[in-house]
Order: C-alpha cells, then structure tokens, then sequence
C-alpha cells in the first residue's frame, strides 16, 4: 500500500514508520514533555513482555520507569476508573484495553464517570485522559473483533478519534494526550504494522512517511485523502484504505471519487463532508461497525439534513451486516465491507 | 457491637469535641430541614437521607486533611456537610439553582466541591471506589502526602467496582482509605441476604489489606479508626477496609416508608441515634452545657434559614445553559 496518506510528501530518504512505532513515539513524546502523563494496561510493561497486545508499549517502561508504566490487574472497569480519577487528581492517564471488545466492562466508568464529572461538577472539573482500544475483525471471533466506535460516539462528554495511519495516528494520539477531556483513541489491529510474533495476520503494509519535527493532528479534522468529483466515500480506520482502493478501481471505469479520512467522530468535521457531498451530490459511508445504529447512520442523517439539496441520488451505507464478527475467515470476509461492496454501492448511486 | 457509650478518641481536644459535634449537629438538621423543604415541594427531583449516620461522615472527615479528597455516594448531603462544602451552596444546588455547587447540574444525589475536598458524589453504586483509586494514584504519584477518603455503603461490596479497585489500590499501597457505612440494607434488601460473610471488614483479607470493623455510630471510634487508617495511608502503607456499623433512620428514598425494617430494629438503632449518644457524653464530661447545646441548635437553625434563603434567592440556571459543560476547552 503506498498511498499518499500523509500530509507530507512521500520522500524515501526520510524516515517511515509503522503505526505501532508512530504511536509508540507519540507516547514517549508526550511522557517526555510532561511528567504527568503515565500509561495504564494489562501487559503494557512487563520486562520480557510484548509491550501490550499489540506492542504500542513496548520498551516505554525501561526509559519511564514503573511509576509511570502501571501494569494493572485483569480489571478494565479499574483500568478505566483509575485513569479517571487519576486525570481528576492531576495527571494525565493513557490507559488501554487489549481488544476494544473489553470496553463494554469499563462502560460505567467511561460513559457514567469520566465522560460526566465534567458535566456534574458544573463545569469545575475536567478528565484529561485517553483510553485506547484496537478494534476490528481479525479472525478472532466474536468477542476480540468488534468495531465499537458508535457506542462510545453516543456518549456526550467523550471524544472519538480513529486515525487509518501512523503520520495520524502519531498527530492525533499526541492531541489526544494534550486534550482536556476524555478522548476515547480507537486502533485497527490490520493498520499497526506489529513485527515479529505479534505480527497481525491479513494486516495491510503501511508504513509512512512521519517527520522528526513536533506536529498535532488536531481532533475535529476531516481529510481529503483523495479528491474527486463524483461520489464522496466517508470512512475510517481500515475501511479508508479500501475506500481508497475502490476510488482507484472507479477511477479505471471514469469514475472520479473523492475519499474522506473522518479521522475524528467526536467532534465530527461536518464542514469537510458537507463541502464534498455539496461537490458530488452523492455520499457512500464505509464503516466496518454494525450497520444498526452505526456512526454512519449519524454521518447519513447530518447530510441528509443539511444537503438534501445537494443529493442526486440516495445515501448508501456499506457495513457489515447486524450479525456477530464471525469466526470461519470465509464467513468473516464477507462481514467485513470489501472493495466490491463499496463499488457496488457506488455504482448503484451513479 | 454498636454500644451506647463513646470509646473516647485519644488526642482530642475539647475544641475539636465541640467542633465535630456542631458538624453532626448541622448534618442531621441539614437532613431534617432538607426533608420537610422536599415535603412543601419546594425541591425537584428525589432525595436520600442520611439521618442516623452523622457519626460515619463526620468521624471520617474530622480525620481528614484540608487537601485530602473524599468520595461519595447517592446519599451524599452529610458527606457533604461534614467535609465543610459550604451548606449555602448545598442548599442551592437542591433547589436546582445556579448557585449550587454543581451550578445546578448535578442534584441531590451528585452534591460535591473538589475546592473543598469533595468530588462530585458518585450515584452509581459502587462507582465512586476506581475513582477513588485513580485520585489516590495521582496523590502517591505527586508525593502530596494526602488520602482519598472512599464513602460507600455495604451494598457496594458486592459490585464488581468494589473488588476492581480495592485490589488494584492493595497492590499499588495507593493513600486511599475505604470507608463503608454498612446501614445494613442496600435499598430494602438486607446484607445478609446478599452475602455469606458476616462482617463486610473480613473481605479485606480477600486483598491483603487490613479490615477492621467499627462503631459506626460512635463518633470518636470512627475518626480514631479513620486517623489510624489515614496514617497508615499517608505514610505508603497502603489501604484499609473500615466497615462502619450505622443505620439510616430514613427509607432509602423519598418514596420508601421502610416496611422491610421492624419496629423493634428500628428503636434499638434509634437508642443508639450517633448524635444523642455524643450530647449525652458531652455534657456527661462536661464538655457542653444543656444551654450550651441549646445555644448551638439555634445557630445551626439560623444557619440553615440563612442557607434556605441563599438558594431561593439565586437564580435559576437559563435553561440553554444545559447545553454548556459537556467538554473542557
């Protein structure tokens, strides 16, 4: 996959990383410039260890030290929890769970707790925290496969960011991490690039271009990763690259797709959609959550209300059906919105 | 356990006798005025009394230090009070007021002011003790030297919450002490039939961490237990389980008559009511006179009308003003 998914220009002298490393280095950036920053999760610092599921953390421990690389108890309710009362009392907790399906048992401390102090405290507290969580099927089944964006989008108080590269991933977690409020930072186990045995089966190459120099991605921001005139594909995560993949098929009938990277749910860059569906007059959402109640439903609804004008044809949502993630690889590639559903839906639009 | 007498606390002085008796003494009037302020209807929403369990909140907040952090419960108006959250603004924010602690957005069961020690209380049972972890996490990572005081009721023993965040505080030694107000019933559901363990300080030995069970309506012997408890605490040693045997003389809710409670359970606790148990051993000791005592009774009155007054006389919030508060800047 070369895409051109960063912001900068794709240079081979310059050096390329991975999403684990993009993140990994975000991490240690901000634990650097800010000593109240200190991570918690499950296996995140064991010596010897992976570094977390997926090896966002690994080596943190040795430059940080164990006061600020807290490996927990199997506990995400506490996880959770302690990150917020931590952020309450002056810190700045990055707390994980190992697949984001684990989020459904810290909920009452997210959605009940950290999302609503500020709230109930009459706007005197803040929650400066973030919570990450790798989502997406990867032929683990049903409960370590989940895309779980909505639900937490539906929270008021919390922030959603979902970065489909490491040049984002880097500049939104570092944003996240400077945020004031709880931002909930959703991974996709095929964009980390893990190496050696964590290395993710079916994972996409995706290695790019992610500057030296100090940059933040800031949340709220939509991007065109590519212009077209035609058809406006919205999507996130892993479902960027096949949207983007799509738009290239498309581009071989004369059909000229534009691609947006929504990069954040909450806040949600309504202007940079709307601008492109007021463009094309025609809007496909790619999302590999649910089709029920998914945030693409809430992408379709804003549209449909403020550019009914604009539309030339119905708003199609391509996502996977309302059925558990499957097991079986077959079964699961078909739950999984492919590259043809999307042209599908594209071409029943034109 | 729960006896008549006052186990006298070492180290206290006549003052600060005197100073932890007016504060249960504007705890249980708070709750009193509160209750018939609600009866007029003059207050939205619904409440949950405390009267009866003055000793708990105010023995464990007499123990504690300005800079240290309490949290709370949906039962929070004596926490409240007995942390020293200004009863104007108590008061304010029951009435749904802009002036309330909350600025009106929190309500009787989310009472609370980190700039006097307290969080929002938390009405989610059992949801207040991770939180409470992660303020002492923050404490120990600073160095202040300070605790986290935990209000939760023996309910709370049975949520996952409690387990969760109990553990994680023993293993990390977090300043943080837990404080259970064991009333013996979690709504109308007594503990007994919800757990096998007779008394809720033995979980402790579930985490390695010292429990240890106490006259919850003595008021001396929970903030002697609470001092040692703190001190433990303070000094990196880590948690401990305080189950403080009380009664809420109240139902559960503003709705709840309390059918479920004899009337012979009933007088026993009424006969070791916190706050009649500490003036008798006051004036007993001579402490306070009857007319000392009289004295104070009428200043809290005032001080309460005064409170009254405060809150009908703040604005109401603009309703669009809901819309603001949801994300910091």
């Amino acid at each position: 996959m070369s895409m051109p998914l960063s912001a900068a220009p794709e240079n081979k002298t310059e050096r390329r990383l991975t999403m684990v490393e993009a993140l990994r280095e975000a991490l240690r950036e901000e634990m650097r410039r800010d000593d109240r920053v200190i991570l918690l999760g499950e296996d995140i610092g064991v010596p010897g260890g992976f570094g977390g599921a997926f090896t966002v953390t690994l080596g943190l421990e040795q430059e940080f030290g164990h006061e600020r690389v807290l490996d927990t108890p199997i506990s995400e309710a506490a996880i959770a929890g302690v990150a917020a009362g931590a952020a309450l009392g002056g810190l700045i907790p990055v707390a994980d769970v190992q697949y984001g399906d684990f989020l459904f048992l810290a909920m009452d401390q997210l959605a009940n707790q950290a999302a609503k102090m500020r709230y109930m405290s009459g706007g005197k507290l803040s929650v400066p925290m973030v919570f990450r969580a790798p989502v997406g099927a990867t032929t683990r089944g049903a409960q370590h496969g989940q895309s779980l964006e909505a639900f937490l989008m539906h929270v008021p108080g919390l922030k959603v960011a979902c970065p489909s590269n490491p040049y984002d991933g880097k500049g939104l977690l570092k944003s996240a991490i400077r945020d004031p409020n709880p931002v909930i930072f959703f991974e996709h186990k095929l964009l980390y690039g893990s190496k050696g045995a964590r290395k993710e089966a079916g994972g996409i190459e995706l290695v790019v271009h992610v500057p030296e120099e100090e940059y933040l991605i800031p949340l709220g921001q939509a991007k065109v990763v590519r212009p077209g005139s035609q058809v406006t594909i919205v999507a996130n995560l892993l479902m960027v690259h096949r949207s983007l993949q799509a738009a290239k098929a498309l581009e071989a009938d004369g059909i000229d797709a534009e691609v947006i990277d929504v990069r954040t749910l909450v806040p949600l860059d309504e202007e940079t959609i709307f601008a492109s569906v007021r463009k094309t007059g025609r809007l496909i959402i790619v999302e590999e959550d649910n089709l029920t109640g998914g945030w693409g439903a809430e992408v379709a609804a804003r549209v449909a209300d403020a550019c009914i004008g604009s539309l030339e044809g119905p708003i199609r949502r391509v996502a996977a059906p309302d059925t558990p993630v499957p097991f079986a690889p077959v079964m699961e590639n078909y739950y999984i919105p492919s590259v043809e559903k999307i042209l599908a839906a594209v071409n029943d639009v034109l | 356990m729960t006896g008549i007498t006052i186990a006298r606390a070492a180290g206290l002085s006549d003052s600060e006798r005197i100073r932890m008796f007016r504060r249960m003494l504007l705890c249980r009037m708070f709750e009193d005025r509160v209750y018939y302020l609600f009866l007029q209807g003059r207050m939205p929403g619904t409440i949950h009394q405390a009267q009866g369990q003055e000793a708990t909140a105010v023995g464990v907040c007499s123990a504690l230090q300005p800079a240290d952090m309490i949290t709370s419960t949906h039962r929070p108006h004596e926490h409240a009070v007995a942390r020293g959250v200004p009863v104007n603004s108590l008061m304010a924010e029951l009435f749904a007021k802009v002036d309330g602690c909350c600025h009106g957005k929190g309500g009787s069961m989310h009472v609370g002011d980190a700039a006097y020690g307290m969080l929002p209380a938390i009405a989610i049972v059992g949801g207040g003790i991770p939180l409470a972890a992660g303020y002492a996490l923050a404490f120990k990572y600073r160095k202040t030297g300070n605790i986290v005081g935990c209000f939760f009721g023996d309910g709370a023993t049975n949520i996952g919450s409690f387990h969760e965040a109990v553990n994680i505080s023993a293993i990390w030694n977090l300043p943080v002490v837990f404080a259970c107000e064991n009333n013996k019933y979690g709504a109308s559901t007594a503990i007994e039939k919800v757990t096998r363990v007779p008394r809720l300080s033995e979980r402790a030995a579930a985490y390695g961490i010292p429990g240890r069970t106490v006259d919850g309506n003595d008021v001396e012997a929970v903030y002697a237990a609470m001092l040692e408890a703190g001190e433990r605490a303070r000094g990196g040693a880590g948690p401990t389980l305080l189950e403080l045997e009380t009664y809420r003389f109240a139902g559960h809710s503003r709705s709840d008559p309390g059918h479920y409670r004899s009337k012979d359970e009933v007088a026993y606790w009424k006969a070791r009511d916190p706050l009649t148990r500490y003036e008798s051993f006051l004036t007993e000791e001579g402490v306070l006179s009857s007319a000392e005592i009289a004295d104070m009774k009428a200043s809290v009155e005032k001080e309460l009308d005064a409170a009254v007054a405060f809150a009908e006389a703040s604005p109401s919030p603009r309703p669009e003003d809901c819309l603001n508060d949801v994300y910091a800047a």
